[in-house]
């Protein structure tokens, strides 16, 4: 059997770290023990990606119930790419987000603001041969969390990504420009890395902009890339 | 190059998305190999179950392949597997797949690791993913596996999932203690 390159390492700055005191939830759950430094396998390099019919999406989110969902609609777009960027075509993508008021449509929700009830919220998709994906959806509302007095959290879009392995795995939330809360909200200071936090954060796209019907933004995910020389023999 | 995008944590309320569909039962009538059921609990490092995690798992047929294109090995597929589930917590941070035992897959050095499943767990807390791998006690390979080999031989035990007493059932319990003196070991590859 051939041997397939590994995944390259990310540079630490570009993920939170495990502990993260100012982001209460970290402090009973992030391991305290350093991570076991271990050398990739097939069983890391395959993943669930192509494992499963997956292409049932449902990327517009703006109908449910058979109306249609309060808010500002708008078109998320952008392409799913490798460190190299390459394209990573096949990546299941699922998200999930509060509606327009800032509530989710999940039992443990408490805040006051009003469910939508054509709104559910979720949506996946599958990036094309490009790496391309969109969503239509409606913006989400920012919300409060109990976290520390009047915390409250920025607009975002929470995104899970399977790209081609295991190790390239990624969950996390897109961000948009210009909100005042970025600066205050703990899960996005985690990234210790500014150029990286800032790529969290979706950018205006003119082109992307539905006209006579919803903004766009552009978010591109770019997932681990692999390493020039195949595993060690 | 471009630089990775960082994680951010699952949150609270994944769920509504990611387990609409839940999926722990790996096995279909005709699935081959040994059913094996893992049953356990998530606790954080006050021990106190997590209710709100979420459990992935990827693991090779009963032949020891994989069921992706990178994996060329000439073991056989099997139509009726496909190796991926995932499932949340409940209420007392307890969590069980139905699945069939692995078989063995080649490490790097061509030398074949020890039958294993694959995990990954996603909380509310976890501002990044865990990867840990779920081994089964009682396996020769155990001693020569390169990432068992790779930790400290008094945490290796957690890695270990160790049965339980149920006539005419294979089940292995296995804990992920996310903190603390037990604290399951993590990987990072
Ligand atoms: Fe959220």
């Amino acid at each position: 059997m051939k041997s397939p390159a590994p995944y390259r390492r990310i540079a630490n700055e570009v993920h939170p770290p495990h502990l993260y005191p100012d982001y209460k939830s970290s402090l009973a759950r992030a391991p305290s023990h350093a991570l076991v430094r271990v050398k990739q396998t097939l069983s890391e390099i395959t993943g669930p990606s192509r494992s499963r019919d997956w292409r049932d999406g449902d990327a517009d989110l703006t109908h449910a119930n058979g109306g249609e969902a309060l808010g500002e609609r708008i078109m998320v777009a952008g392409r799913v790419l490798d460190e190299d960027e390459r394209p990573v075509s096949g990546a299941l993508i699922e998200i999930w987000q509060a509606n327009a008021g800032g509530r989710y449509a999940h039992p443990s929700d408490q805040h006051g603001a009003p469910l939508d009830p054509h709104f559910t919220g979720i949506g996946r998709t599958v990036s094309d041969d490009r790496g391309a994906y969109q969503f239509m959806t409606i913006k989400p509302g920012a919300y409060p969390w109990g976290n520390h007095p009047n915390a409250w959290r920025p607009n975002h879009i929470h995104f899970s990504l399977f790209g081609a392995g295991l190790a390239t795995r990624l969950v996390t939330q897109m961000y948009f420009p210009g909100d005042p809360l970025l600066e205050l909200d703990p899960i996005f200071q985690s990234v210790p890395d500014e150029a990286a936090r800032s790529r969290l954060v979706a950018k205006f796209d003119i082109d992307v902009t539905q006209p006579n019907y919803a903004l766009g933004y552009r978010f591109d995910f770019v997932l681990r890339g692999r390493a020039a020389t195949p595993m060690e023999a | 190059m471009a630089l990775p995008t960082s994680s951010q944590t699952v949150g609270p309320f994944f769920s509504c998305g990611l387990l609409r569909n839940p999926l722990n039962d790996l096995v279909r009538p005709e699935t081959r190999g040994d059913r094996i059921t893992i049953v356990g609990r998530v606790l954080d490092g006050d021990g106190v179950p997590v209710p709100d995690a979420m459990i992935e798992i990827w693991q090779a047929n009963a032949d020891g392949r994989y069921r992706h294109p990178e994996d060329d090995q000439e073991a056989r597929l099997d139509p009726a597997f496909e190796g991926f589930g995932r499932v949340g917590t409940d209420a007392n941070g307890a969590f069980r797949f139905n699945t069939i035992k692995p078989g063995a897959v080649p490490g790097p050095d061509a030398k074949l690791q020890a039958p294993h499943i694959n995990v990954t767990v996603f909380a509310r807390g976890l501002l990044n993913h865990l990867s840990t791998r779920i081994y089964l006690s009682g396996e020769v390979l155990n001693a020569t596996d390169k990432w068992l080999q790779a930790v400290k031989e008094s945490r290796r035990r957690t890695l270990i999932a160790t049965p339980e007493n149920a006539p005419g059932a294979h089940v292995y319990h296995f804990d992920i203690v996310l903190q603390g003196k037990d604290e399951t070991v993590f990987f990072d590859f």
